[in-house]
């Protein structure tokens, strides 16, 4: 028995091992390589670089790539996005989950409907919606999209509204509030660990994204990180080792993230899988 | 400042908070998909809005023309890749949440590449995979296995293997955590008891933990599933469907807006649509069976 822990143990710490080398595997070559310079990369394997200082594939990168109008764009559409998606989330939770009235059932059971309908499958009619609302091409296309996609974060928002005494709002309302104050300065607040969790999870789904932008803003004006990144391949495709440091700059934001807010994405992706 | 009643503000509320999330939910979600419908029985080029009623043409093409249906059988490497990724992580799981040294440091660095980019990483991918100069080729080399070298990505009977793996390395972090939540779910004194029982390791692996948590690996299933026959991006960015790796959705894709047949690429949504529905189905009725 004793032996046979022991033996076990052992088997654990190496499929750790093993799993955690898989990980890191590609993401070593991709930090090896943003350093080196072109010939090295070729001639040195898999090899650390000479020199860790060798910051030319970054600054290639930003200049050739436009990374910086990438991030830039994808900035102003996160803020936008985020934002709106968590004050009309609160919104539909606190009307939801407060108030009983003949379309709450239906309006639930549409967004429990939308939700199965796989959007990469509609993008066919989406495009025409979009083209017709005069949003092609525009920054506006991307945030509509995203504004009006999501409902898990409506289910998450309920349960936490639920979770909520019904005690509170009727003292606030003896005190006089208005119901619109009850939402600001009651449910709103008490929402603040989901919203937590949801910012997170939704910066992270629409940095990553990339069809919306690719199919929606095809300007290269408009360009994001991920068209960005994506006319690295292709014809005009740059040297290996300048993609590579393009790519460590790509994964730096949502990696930041992570590492201080873990909690949340934690707490995230399983609120998420038991919806 | 002036008083509504509550009844009045309680209208007010109702109608300000939800007009607009419903007409989004409208316009980007349920207006598509009727309209994708419509568009399904027309020759719709998908330029302009001229269209004509072609009947149940697009659907008899679908079944019809070979080299559209059968591109679901690309689809079914990422449906084997998704397999192997919910048993890997059901492993790892169960590994994390036995007693153990440093679990939470683990945890984080199996499930850091899921929040990595996900255009980069096909990308990063490409580059390991590159025949001549690919770090996964120059690593089997350095370790004496320099006959295993392959042509990960030129290879036509390989290719797909090395585009479902990517999708494996992204999400396997993630089914683990989410088998953690379920296993942390468990109380402890039912493997206490078994203990007492003197059941091994496996017996209660086997007739406590899979048990408890057969709604999440159900679950895991039906998302594989449907992840599989979405899959898109990762063949599309890395090969633009080349090398006989298109998927049914990068082939949807192409249809509607490289070759211009907008109905046609309607009427694959639709079908994969309702596959995907029907899986659906099936897993809200395995849940019920359960009771829940």
């Amino acid at each position: 028995m004793e032996r046979q822990n022991k033996l076990w143990t052992f088997v654990r710490y190496l499929s750790l091992l093993v799993g955690v080398f898989v990980v890191f595997f590609p993401i070593y070559s991709v930090v090896i390589g943003a350093f080196k310079t072109q010939v090295e990369y070729y001639q040195s394997g898999m090899r650390l670089p000479e020199n860790w200082f060798n910051f030319d594939n970054f600054r290639r990168v930003f200049k050739v790539g436009k990374l910086g109008l990438g991030f830039k764009n994808i900035s102003i559409i996160l803020v936008v996005s985020v934002a709106g998606n968590i004050v009309l989330g609160t919104m539909v939770a606190y009307a939801l989950g407060r108030f009983d009235f003949k379309l709450r059932k239906p309006i639930m059971g549409m967004y429990l409907v939308a939700q199965v309908i796989p959007m990469i499958t509609t993008q066919v009619a989406t495009f025409s919606v979009i083209k017709f609302l005069g949003a092609y091409n525009e920054i506006y296309a991307p945030m509509l999209l995203y504004l009006g996609a999501d409902v898990l974060q409506i289910v998450i928002y309920l349960q936490f509204v639920n979770s909520i005494p019904k005690d509170l709002d009727e003292s606030a309302m003896i005190e006089g509030a208005s119901l619109f104050k009850i939402y600001r300065s009651i449910i709103f607040p008490l929402l603040a660990p989901a919203t937590a969790t949801l910012i997170i999870m939704k910066t992270i789904s629409i940095y990553n994204d990339f069809y919306t932008p690719y199919l929606y803003m095809p300007s290269q004006k408009l360009r994001v990180v991920s068209t960005a990144i994506y006319s690295f391949v292709g014809p005009n495709a740059a040297q290996i080792n300048v993609i590579s440091a393009g790519i460590l700059i790509i994964f730096i934001p949502t990696v930041v993230l992570f590492l201080f807010l873990q909690r949340y994405i934690f707490a995230g992706v399983t609120n998420g899988a038991v919806k | 400042m002036f008083k509504l009643s509550y009844k009045a503000q309680r209208l007010l509320i109702l109608f300000g908070f939800l007009t607009i999330p419903v007409l989004l939910s409208l316009t980007f979600s349920y207006y598509p998909a009727l309209s994708l419908l419509y568009y399904s029985f027309t020759d719709w080029s998908g330029l302009g809005w001229d269209m004509n009623w072609v009947g149940f043409d697009n659907y008899k093409e679908i079944f019809t023309r070979p080299e559209i249906f059968s591109v679901f059988k690309n689809n079914a490497y990422y449906f084997v890749g998704g397999l192997l990724q919910t048993a890997i992580a059901l492993y790892f799981a169960v590994v994390l949440t036995s007693k153990l040294k440093g679990r939470n440091g683990f945890r984080a660095l199996l499930f850091l590449p899921y929040v990595l980019h996900s255009v980069a990483i096909v990308i990063m991918f490409k580059n390991v995979y590159h025949a001549e100069y690919g770090s996964l080729n120059l690593f089997l080399d350095a370790i004496g296995l320099g006959s295993w070298q392959q042509e990960w990505l030129g290879n036509p009977n390989i290719v797909n293997f090395s585009l479902a793996f990517i999708s494996l390395w992204k999400y396997f972090g993630l089914s683990m955590v989410i088998f953690i939540g379920a296993l942390q779910s468990i109380p402890a004194d039912l493997y206490e008891a078994a203990k007492i029982d003197g059941a091994s390791g496996w017996q209660s692996f086997r007739f406590i933990t899979i048990p408890s948590i057969r709604s999440v690996i159900e679950l895991m299933m039906i998302l594989t599933l449907t992840g599989a026959l979405e899959a898109f991006d990762i063949p599309y960015i890395m090969m633009l469907g080349a090398n006989g790796t298109a998927t049914f959705v990068s082939k949807t894709v192409d249809m509607a807006f490289k070759f211009q047949q907008a109905g046609l690429a309607s009427a694959m949504a639709v079908v994969l649509l309702l596959i995907v529905l029907v899986f659906i189905v099936i897993q809200r009725k395995l849940l019920f069976r359960e009771g829940k």
